[in-house]
C-alpha cells in the first residue's frame, strides 16, 4: 500500500542525504521526495511516499526515527490527511486542439500560465490521482514535457507534526 | 577564558571524555592535531601499522570494558581504512568515536589530494556523523559524539575534521560543555509498565519457556539481573554468540549458544518451547534459521532498546522496548510483587525432556589416535590453561565457532569476536586493545592461519608498546569454514580454500621480536601452554596449533529448516 510519511527534520547539511541514504541502502523505494526549510529555519519538512507491506513500513518509519536529525515523524495515511502535488506540463496546442485543452484545464482547475502560438504550459495543483487522470485526459501524443513536485501532506484538522 | 587551537581543543575534549588511548595513524591533514598530542601527556596516542587494526583495537578495548574507544587517521586513505572496522562496530551497536582528517575546507570538492567523502563513504555504518564546520563547534562535537556513542543503542560516530579547523595560531575560547542535549535524539528510558506486565504473566505461566539473550544484555551491563531472573525462575537459558558469558556457560542452567552452530538442546528447546522471553537479541538469520518456521508454538516477548529491532525478521507477542537494565529491574520486582510462581511440574518435566536431549549430542566430536589435534580439543586446552578466565578475542571461521562452542564463557565481556559482520582480521588488534588496558589479565586470540594473516603486520605495534597478547592460531591449512561449505554443498571441490605457502610462524614470531611456539601433536598442547603462559608470560606468544583439517562445525542448521533441523556430525541429521 502506498504511504505517505512526513518529517520534520534538522535543516542540516547531510541531513538529506541521510534520508535518501537509508532508503537506498536497505531497498526501501521512494515514490516521491519534497523537502524545504519551515517557518523555523532551523527545521525542514520533508514529504515522502512510498509503498511497501506493513512490516517494510513499520521498519522503514523505524529506521527513519533512528537518524539523529530526524526530529519527529508521522505517518500521514494512518489519519485523514491533505496531499497535494503541483505538476507544471507544456502540451502541444495549436489548431482545434487549442480549445479543447483549455476546457479540459478548466475542468481540472489547472491554469495556463504561458503561451506560444503552438504550446501552453498548465499549471495543476491537486492530489496524484488528480495529476494523473488530466495527464490521461489530455492524452500522451499532446504532452512535450511535465514537471512535478512530488506530494506534500498535511494532517487534517488540530493534529500538527511540530517541536 | 582560554584560547586554545582546534587541534588542542580536540586532544582536550577527549581528555575531559576519560579517553586514555588513542589508535591510530599520522598523516598530512592531522599534523596540527597530532602536534597537539606530542605537547601532553594525558591522552596517549598508539600507533598501529594500519588504520584497520587502529579501528579493531579501539573497539576489542570497547567491548571489554563497555567504554567508548577512540581512534584517530588522516584524510583519503587513512580514512578509507576504517571502514571495515567501523562496520564491525557498527553491526555489533560498539560505542566508538573515529576522528578522522579532512583536507582544508576550501577544497573540499575539489578532488584535493587525499581527498575523500568520508561522511559519504562511511554513512551507511555509523550511528552519526559529524563534520566540523568552525575549530569553536570541536568541544561541543566530540561531547555529542561520545553522547550519541555510548547511549541508547550505542555506535560508531565519525568525526571529520578539515585541516584549517585546527592549526595552532587560529585560537577560540575552550569550555567543555558539562552536558548536551540534542532535540532530536532520546533513547528510550524505561519500558512500559503495562506491556512488561503482561510479559511477567505469561512468562510465569509458561509451561515450555526459554530465555534467549543476547549481546543487549552485555552492552546494557545487566548480566547479574539476568542471572538473578533466571535463577529464580529456574528456566534454561540460550545465549547468542554475542551474548556469552552474561550468564555462566558452565550452569546447569545453560543449554549453550542457539543457532546455526549452536547446541542441539538449545535449538531443540527453542523450537519446542511455549514462551521465549528473547532479552537484548535481534533474531539474525544466523539464529532463526527459516523464519516462517521459526519457533512455530512459541509466545514472544522481546525487549530490546532499539524499536526498529522488534518484528524486524520474527512476529513478536509482547515487545518492550527499553534499556535491558530499567526492563529488567521492574520484571524482577513484578515477580516479586505478584504471588504467583511458575508451574513447577510443568518446569519439571521440560527439564527431564532437555536433560534427554542433553544427552543426544552433547558437543561431542570424535578425537583422532594418531595424535593430531581436533580444534575442539584445542580449544578445551585452552580453557583449562587459562581455567575459563581469560579473554578471548576470536578471528572469523571455524576456530570461531569452535571457541564459541567449547571456551565455557562464565563472565560478560571476555568473549570478544565479530559476531555480525564476521570480520577476518579483527582478532589480533581487538586483543592488543584489550591487554593494554588490562595488562594483567590473560588475553588471547583465537585464530586461524588464514584469518590472523589479515592483520599480522600489528606485531611490530605489540613490540614497540609491549602487548604481550597470545595468539592461539588453529592451523588447519584451510579457510576451514569456507572448506566446510564446499564440502557440504558443492562435493568438496575446494575453491581457493586451500593456503599454500604458509610462514615459518614461529620465524615470523621472532623476526618481529615475540616468541614462536609449535604444537604439532596432541602430547605438545600441554607444554606449549605452560610455558605460553608461565615462562613466557610477559611476551607475546604465537603459538601454532596444528589442527585436523578435515574437521565441521557441528551441530550445523540445514539450510531453510527450523531450529531443530541440524546436521550432528558429517553422516548424522535430526
Ligand atoms: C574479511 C573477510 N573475508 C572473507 C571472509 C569469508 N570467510 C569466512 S570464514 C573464512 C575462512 C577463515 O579461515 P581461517 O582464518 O583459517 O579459519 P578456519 O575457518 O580455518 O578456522 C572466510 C574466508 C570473512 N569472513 N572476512
Ligand atoms: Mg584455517
Amino acid at each position: 500500500m502506498r504511504h505517505i510519511i512526513s518529517i520534520l527534520l534538522e535543516n542540516e547539511p547531510g541531513a538529506l542525504a541521510r534520508v535518501v541514504g537509508l532508503f537506498a541502502q536497505r531497498s526501501y523505494n521512494i515514490e516521491t521526495l519534497t523537502v524545504a526549510p519551515t517557518e523555523d529555519p532551523t527545521l525542514s519538512r520533508m514529504t515522502i511516499t512510498t509503498s511497501g507491506t506493513e512490516r517494510e513500513i513499520e521498519q522503514i518509519t523505524k529506521q527513519l526515527n533512528k537518524l539523529i536529525e530526524v526530529v519527529k515523524l508521522v505517518d500521514l495515511t494512518e489519519g485523514t490527511h491533505l496531499e497535494r502535488e503541483l505538476m507544471l506540463i507544456k502540451v502541444k496546442a495549436s489548431g482545434a486542439q487549442r480549445a479543447e485543452i483549455k476546457r479540459t484545464a478548466d475542468i481540472f482547475r489547472g491554469q495556463i500560465v504561458d503561451v506560444t502560438a503552438s504550446v501552453y504550459t498548465i499549471q495543476l495543483t491537486g492530489t496524484t490521482e488528480k495529476l494523473e487522470a488530466f495527464i490521461e485526459a489530455i492524452g500522451p501524443n499532446c504532452i512535450l514535457e511535465t514537471v512535478r513536485t512530488g506530494v506534500s501532506g498535511i494532517a487534517r484538522g488540530e493534529k500538527t507534526l511540530s517541536l | 577564558m582560554e584560547l586554545l587551537s582546534g587541534g588542542e581543543m580536540l586532544v582536550r575534549s577527549l581528555h575531559e571524555e576519560g579517553v586514555e588511548y588513542v589508535y591510530g595513524y599520522p598523516g598530512g591533514s592531522l599534523l596540527h592535531v597530532y602536534d597537539a598530542f606530542y605537547q601532553q601527556s594525558a591522552v596517549k596516542h598508539v600507533l598501529v601499522r594500519h588504520e584497520q587494526a587502529a579501528t579493531h583495537m579501539a573497539d576489542g578495548y570497547a567491548r571489554a570494558s563497555g567504554k567508548p574507544g577512540v581512534v584517530m587517521v588522516t584524510s583519503g586513505p587513512g580514512a578509507t581504512n576504517t571502514i571495515t572496522g567501523i562496520a564491525t562496530a557498527f553491526t555489533d551497536s560498539i560505542p566508538m568515536v573515529v576522528i578522522t582528517g579532512q583536507v582544508m575546507s576550501h577544497l573540499i570538492g575539489g578532488d584535493a589530494f587525499q581527498e575523500t567523502d568520508m561522511l559519504g563513504l562511511c554513512r551507511p555504518v555509523v550511528k552519526h556523523s559529524f563534520s566540523i564546520k568552525h575549530p569553536s563547534e570541536i568541544p561541543e562535537v566530540v561531547k555529542k559524539a561520545f553522547y550519541i556513542a555510548t547511549s541508547g543503542r550505542p555506535g560508531p560516530v565519525v568525526i571529520d575534521i578539515p585541516k584549517d579547523m585546527t592549526v595552532p595560531n587560529d585560537r577560540h575560547e575552550y569550555v567543555y560543555p558539562k552536558k548536551v542535549k540534542i532535540r532530536s535524539y532520546s533513547p528510550p528510558q524505561k519500558g512500559h509498565t503495562g506491556q512488561i506486565r503482561k510479559a511477567v504473566e505469561v512468562l510465569l505461566a509458561a509451561k515450555r519457556p526459554m530465555i534467549y539473550s543476547g549481546g543487549g544484555v552485555i552492552l546494557g551491563k545487566s548480566h547479574e539481573r539476568l542471572r538473578s531472573l533466571v535463577r529464580g525462575l529456574n528456566y534454561p537459558i540460550t545465549q547468542t554468540l554475542m551474548g556469552l558469558g552474561a550468564y555462566p556457560g558452565t550452569d546447569k542452567q545453560s543449554l549453550g549458544m542457539l543457532g546455526m552452530h549452536g547446541s542441539y538442546e538449545s535449538n531443540m528447546a527453542m523450537h519446542h518451547a511455549d514462551v521465549i522471553l528473547a532479552i537484548g537479541v535481534r533474531f539474525d538469520d544466523r539464529v532463526t534459521n527459516a523464519t516462517d518456521k521459526f519457533c512455530p508454538d512459541a509466545t514472544i516477548i522481546h525487549i530490546d532498546i532499539d524499536p526498529s529491532s522488534i518484528s524486524k525478521t520474527v512476529d513478536i507477542d509482547i515487545p518492550i522496548v527499553g534499556p535491558v537494565d530499567s526492563v529488567l529491574d521492574e520484571i524482577l520486582d513484578i515477580i516479586k510483587e505478584m504471588k504467583e510462581t511458575p508451574d513447577a511440574d510443568a518446569i519439571a518435566s521440560w527439564w527431564v525432556q532437555i536433560e534427554e536431549w542433553r544427552k543426544r549430542h552433547a558437543g561431542h566430536y570424535d578425537k583422532n589416535d594418531n595424535g593430531i589435534l581436533k580444534p575442539q580439543e584445542a580449544i578445551e586446552g585452552l580453557w583449562e590453561a587459562t581455567k575459563g578466565n581469560a579473554y578471548i578475542c576470536s578471528d572469523v571461521g571455524q576456530h570461531q565457532m569452535f571457541a564459541a562452542q567449547y571456551y565455557k564463557f562464565d563472565e560478560p565481556n571476555r568473549w570478544i569476536n565479530s559476531g555480525g559482520l564476521g570480520t577476518m582480521g579483527f582478532g589480533f588488534p581487538a586483543a592488543m586493545g584489550v591487554k593494554m588496558n588490562y595488562p594483567d589479565e590473560m588475553v588471547v586470540c583465537v585464530t586461524g592461519e588464514g584469518s590472523i594473516q589479515m592483520n599480522i603486520q600489528e606485531m611490530s605495534t605489540c613490540l614497540q608498546y609491549g602487548i604481550p597478547v597470545k595468539i592461539f592460531c588453529l592451523n588447519n591449512g584451510y579457510l576451514g569454514m569456507v572448506r566446510q561449505w564446499q564440502d557440504m554443498n558443492y562435493e568438496g571441490r575446494h575453491s581457493s580454500s586451500y593456503m599454500e605457502s604458509l610462514p615459518d610462524w614461529a620465524k615470523l614470531a621472532e623476526a618481529y621480536g615475540h616468541v614462536g611456539l609449535q604444537v604439532d601433536t596432541k602430547d605438545q598442547l600441554k607444554g606449549a601452554m605452560d610455558d605460553c603462559f608461565g615462562k613466557y608470560k610477559d611476551r607475546l606468544v604465537f603459538v601454532n596449533v596444528v589442527v585436523d583439517p578435515d574437521e565441521h562445525v557441528y551441530p550445523m542448521q540445514v539450510p531453510t529448516g527450523a531450529m531443530r533441523d541440524m546436521w550432528l556430525s558429517k553422516t548424522e541429521r535430526t
